[in-house]
């Protein structure tokens, strides 16, 4: 009986933790929904921020946002691919640079965020961004400040291990015999691995891809110092420009703001169109990869 | 197809159509010589040493477990992608050791071709499938060399008739033997010389079955088969020289008609008699 009751406490107690876990989340989304639903317009989202940002609109965050996303996946994508390559299909396990490197890739998914910001200063805009301006450009400030280059760099960096990981599971997943095949065939190791892994393991780079994306447009500490900007009265055009971001902005419209209650609805928008787009932008890989799953799975 | 005389196996119980060629002369195509295979302490093939003929077809027949698959993958250094495998002894094809220091795997693996128990083509089109070998190996010059040796290669594969109207479709959609067959082109559109068969038939149908059998007695004329197999009536039926393995060592090689009627070792006819195995 007393087993029973400790039974029926614990369901219980489940339940509630559940029930707390989804309205925790309707209070935020509906929230956010409500108050930034009215603020939303073309006006909103195509205009820039005006009279000190209690005014306007967010587009250059919207573009720099983009911009930061697209130009990072240019990097972590065919870094992370080429790293997870390593580690399924060539590394020997017992190796001491196999499981160093392992180590460094999961300690490296454990490093805080503003870390990275930090890293990212220190190591893209100074040094390698100085380094460029010392021999290129005759010490004139070029590439050594922070800018949209290094803010994709370091956002590359902290979203590699996601990629690795999702990369690697799926080559994993793909059969032996595949190989077996290819390479009785006469094909050699790389061609085995391009033309036959890779393609069958497409899902799970795009997957990385997802995450590494829906990561990278949440992440604001890492960017802060390598060149997000507070406002800037153009869109950014080059590789050194600085750029406005939407969760750099909203920390802008709720804590830089001379005028917290004015900025307040602006701020509610702007959070609605944040997680709107991430949530367009993982729904647009996921669509790829559901059909890109529809096409494997047709042929099985 | 040659005659219709049949020829008994009372220790199978079994008759097999009497079509084999006898050749003029035997020459040994590959030449294995005390081939020991490990995985870690213990020999999977155990100081195995036959000839195996041209352009006849030789089986390897024996137990689960008995090291017929580890030594049918010695023969083209398929265990090369096993880690921790160790090789010992001699592979000779056209008396050139494969294990020798400067051996091109890629080449021999070209030269030496290998169709899986488990019809494994690629999740893409039949005709890429085919196309595969020629491609990697850059082994044609125009589209249209490609094209038609995909299509000798399919015809060789007896699968021409079926596929010409769907070279565009994925090979998944094909039946489990013609998946096999489609195998057996794209082994053959790199233009091995020998074609080694790891129980090509254990996951097919009867009638699917029969076809491979049929095309392997065509097939004959111009390769040099090794066939694994775990049916005796297969290896009967199919090949002209046999070879029994136990626990990873050679019990007794023999003309197949020999060793199927007149066993030499004891525990031959133990086997095939199915006192055990």
């Amino acid at each position: 009986m007393k087993l029973r009751a400790l039974d029926t406490g614990f369901v219980l107690l489940a339940g509630l933790a559940i029930l707390l876990i989804v309205a925790m989340l309707a209070v935020i989304l509906g929230n956010i929904t409500i108050h930034g639903w009215e603020q939303v317009s073309w006006e909103f989202i195509s205009a820039a921020p005006e009279t000190g940002m209690t005014e306007g609109g967010i587009f250059p965050a919207i573009f720099g946002t983009v911009l930061l996303v697209l130009l990072m996946t240019i990097f972590v994508v065919p870094l992370g691919v080429a790293v997870a390559i390593y580690f399924s299909e060539y590394a020997d396990r017992n190796s001491w640079l196999y499981r160093w490197s392992r180590q460094a890739v999961n300690n490296l998914a454990g490093v805080p965020s503003i870390v990275f910001g930090l890293f990212g200063l220190g190591f893209f805009v100074q040094f390698v961004g100085g380094g460029i301006d010392n021999t290129l450009f005759g010490g004139q400030l070029t590439f050594g400040q922070p800018a949209l280059i290094w803010a994709a760099l370091t956002m590359a960096v902290l979203t590699l291990p996601v990629v690795i990981v999702s990369v690697e599971e799926a080559l994993q997943a793909v059969p032996r015999h595949y190989r077996d095949a290819s390479l009785a065939l006469g094909a050699t190791r790389t061609q085995t691995i391009f033309r036959v892994v890779l393609p069958q393991a497409m899902a799970g780079v795009l997957t990385g891809g997802i995450l590494a994306v829906s990561r990278g447009a949440g992440e604001v500490a890492p960017i802060l110092f390598v060149g997000a900007a507070y406002f800037l009265p153009h869109l950014p055009t080059r590789l050194n420009d600085q750029f406005m971001e939407l969760g750099y902005h909203i920390y802008v419209l709720s804590t830089q703001s001379p005028d917290v209650e004015a900025t307040k609805p602006l701020l509610y928008g702007t959070v609605l169109v944040l997680l709107v787009l991430t949530f367009l932008l993982n729904l647009t890989a996921i669509a790829i990869r559901a059909r890109l799953r529809l096409a494997a799975g047709r042929t099985r | 197809m040659t005659t219709m005389t049949t020829r008994d196996f009372p220790l199978l119980k079994t008759h097999v159509p009497e079509r084999k060629r006898a050749p003029a002369e035997l020459t040994a195509k590959m030449d294995i010589e005390r081939l020991t295979v490990r995985y870690g302490p213990r020999a999977a093939v155990d100081q195995v040493s036959l000839p195996v003929y041209a352009n006849l077809i030789t089986a390897v027949i024996g137990p689960s477990g008995c090291g017929k698959s580890t030594f049918l993958r010695a023969l083209n250094r398929m265990n090369d992608t096993i880690p921790g495998v160790i090789t010992e002894g001699q592979v000779r094809l056209d008396g050139k050791d494969v294990y020798a220091p400067g051996c091109d795997v890629i080449e021999l693996r070209r030269r030496v071709g290998m169709v899986f128990q488990q019809p494994n083509p690629f999740p893409k089109s039949i005709y890429d499938n085919v196309a595969f070998g020629l491609r990697v190996n850059g082994l044609v010059k125009s589209r249209a060399e490609l094209d038609s040796r995909v299509e000798s290669a399919l015809r060789a594969a007896a699968l021409w008739d079926e596929a010409k109207d769907r070279l565009r479709r994925n090979a998944l959609q094909l039946s489990g033997g013609e998946q096999q067959r489609l195998c057996i082109a794209r082994a053959l559109a790199v233009a091995p010389e020998v074609l080694l068969m790891d129980e090509p038939a254990s996951a097919l149908d009867p009638v699917s079955t029969a076809k491979i059998e049929e095309l392997m007695f065509e097939l004959k004329k111009d390769y040099t088969i090794v066939i694994v197999t775990h049916n005796m009536q297969q290896a009967a039926r199919v090949s002209d020289y046999t070879a029994f393995l136990l626990t990873g060592s050679l019990v007794e090689f023999n003309p197949t008609p020999h060793l199927f009627t007149t066993p030499t070792d004891p525990r031959t006819e133990a086997y095939i008699t199915g006192r055990f195995g």
